[in-house]
């Protein structure tokens, strides 16, 4: 087996310079380029998510060969659209980072998923879908992951409440009907 | 003997293993598909553990939240709790004093051999030793101690604050952890007679899971899982936070991608950050341990108690929180599983508008039916014991 070196440090490319380049491949897509401590964060169109994702990952100079984390946030009434999907993205060979945020309206959220760039996006994608109730398109088993199938709402979004909802999961229901069934019985020493 | 087939179908069969299973390391559930003692399929079940640690961040000040960042992976605590204020820090704008700054990284090396021995411990004791077991606790409790004496808990320890850490380290403890590095290195040679040439260990653990490298990087897998393949990726060497790299060490990688390799790149960490302990010890600067800056970190406490200044801006911090400047950051540090990262958006107050956690032992967990397909019924648990995870991370 090979093993995976990094190539000489100093050959990695400025954030800046990662953004630019992507605004030249996709310039209709990128719709805003933010840097903030050191770190740029890339925003794009949700529509051609899959073909950016492919190209960072595959062309020699970039190689965003490591997806570091993918999450989604909820801008509701602060922002239009609504959510973001935000990509971390590191080159392990290149020593360089990156992020891209692709906007996803509340009327349809939906967007492609990423599992054929990286495979382990499966479970990030699958936790988003869990937490706020976007939808990867094309991603090979989207079900609920941390919360209960059965589970209603998206917790982290921003009108959930925080203590729960009010009426209580069904699987608890069960749990409490049994714990007063059980306390009305008699133990005997 | 068409009769004897009729009756005598071969099927797959589908067993369920956990939540509740000693071998699981926490609630992990598995359905398993089997066709006789092969593997088909594995599908992990998680969420037991699901406490909502990101919703319940999003509604707490910078640092109320501290203190769920080591209930995440409550093995390694330490190091967890410098993740989040290295992280927090960066979106604050702010440093940590140089001594601090050796104190946390002293206290992270000596929480990573905790984890790893854990990690040795728990891993060869499902294969079926269980002497290491014993062996490696006398260790982790010396650590557990060390702990107590120097911050008064042993397991959630929420030692490290935001700019610093909390108090200084006493020259006694610095004694004590100056024998424990000392005495160390002779104890992981009483791991490695037991198992490192262990030929029931190496039957069950040469050759099984293997992944290769540009398949690891593709999964995602972190730390010692995936340095096992031969990838030299170690947070504190690519983007060194605290004092990396102002010390000494070196990033052992595996060749193979097997479980017995990452067994020695657990080993070989071992050692590596044993010596870092001792340069911390030794480079150890004088000077403040919390940043001067007024504006986000706490005043002292003996200023609170006598100082109405002190006492007012104490109130408006705890009560407001740091109120950090408008952006994203995302921080990663490297823990014993791997890499843990920080997420904040912050919209200029002083809770953040999100704050995502990402786990290791959430990605390695997925990677188990990648790493099971193919092999027997036993070496799930070998799998389990090799990617090192805590259910208590996984599910946040």
């Amino acid at each position: 087996m090979e093993p995976v070196e990094v190539r000489a440090k100093g050959k990695e490319m400025e954030p800046l310079e990662i953004a630019e380049k992507i605004k030249e491949k996709f310039p209709e897509e990128v719709l805003d380029i933010r840097e903030f401590r050191d770190q740029v964060s890339v925003t794009v169109k949700k529509g051609r998510i899959v073909d950016i994702c492919k190209y960072l990952h595959d062309d020699p100079n970039l190689e965003f060969d490591y997806l570091r984390d993918l999450c989604g946030v909820d801008w509701l009434g602060r922002k239009e659209p609504r959510f973001e999907v935000v990509y971390h993205l590191y080159s392990i060979r290149h020593c360089h980072m990156i992020r891209l945020k692709a906007q996803v309206s509340e009327d349809d959220p939906s967007i492609d998923s990423v599992v054929p760039v990286w495979i382990g996006a499966d479970w990030h994608e699958r936790e988003c879908f869990d937490m706020f109730g976007i939808v990867f398109k094309g991603h090979p088993d989207l079900r609920r992951i941390l919360l209960p199938e059965d589970w209603e709402g998206y917790p982290l979004r921003k009108d959930y409440p925080v203590r729960g909802p009010e009426k209580e999961w069904s699987g608890f229901v069960e749990v409490l009907e049994k714990a007063k069934e059980f306390g009305e019985f008699e133990w005997r020493e | 003997m068409p009769e004897v087939e009729k009756i005598l179908e071969t099927r797959e069969l589908n067993v369920n293993m956990g939540p509740q299973h000693p071998a699981t390391h926490g609630v992990l559930r598995l359905v398993l598909d089997i066709d006789g003692e092969r593997i088909v399929n594995v599908k992990p079940v998680v969420g037991y553990l699901h406490r909502g640690v990101e919703k319940l961040g999003e509604n707490r000040t910078y640092f109320s939240a501290l203190p769920l960042s080591d209930r995440l992976d409550y093995i390694s605590t330490m190091n967890n709790n410098v993740g989040y204020c290295v992280a927090v820090e960066k979106l604050l704008g702010i440093e940590a004093p140089e001594r601090a700054k050796f104190i946390r990284t002293m206290v992270a090396e000596m929480n990573r051999i905790s984890n790893h021995i854990i990690a040795l411990a728990t891993h060869i004791l499902d294969i079926g030793a269980t002497t290491p077991f014993l062996y490696s606790f006398r260790e982790r409790e010396w650590l557990l101690d060390l702990f107590e004496m120097l911050c008064g808990a042993r397991l959630t320890v929420s030692y490290p604050r935001i700019g610093g850490v909390r108090n200084d380290v006493s020259q006694e403890f610095l004694d004590s952890l100056y024998k424990f590095t000392e005495e160390f290195p002779s104890r992981i040679n009483e791991y490695e007679t037991l198992i490192t040439e262990n030929r029931v260990w190496k039957k069950r653990t040469v050759g099984i899971g293997v992944i290769s490298a540009e398949e690891a990087i593709n999964w995602g897998l972190t730390g010692p899982t995936l340095r096992g393949s031969g990838v030299n990726y170690d947070v504190r060497k690519h983007a060194p936070y605290d004092a990396y790299d102002k010390v000494d060490f070196k990033v052992p990688l595996g060749k193979n991608g097997d479980c017995y390799d990452r067994y020695l790149c657990r080993i070989e960490e071992l050692k590596q950050s044993n010596r870092i302990i001792k340069q911390c010890i030794e480079k150890l600067p004088k000077g403040p341990i919390m940043a001067d800056v007024p504006k986000y970190v706490l005043p002292p406490k003996d200023n609170v108690l006598k100082d109405m200044e002190h006492l007012i801006h104490q109130f408006v911090l705890i009560t407001k929180g740091p109120t950090a400047p408008e952006g994203e950051v995302y921080v990663s540090t490297e823990v014993p599983k791997g890499e843990l990262g920080f997420y904040f958006v912050s919209d200029g107050t002083g809770r953040p508008y999100r704050m995502r956690v990402r786990s290791p032992s959430f990605i390695h967990v997925s990677v188990l039916p990648r790493l099971c397909a193919g092999h027997m019924v036993a070496d799930v648990i070998a799998n389990i014991g090799t990617i090192d995870i805590v259910l208590g991370e996984c599910d946040r």
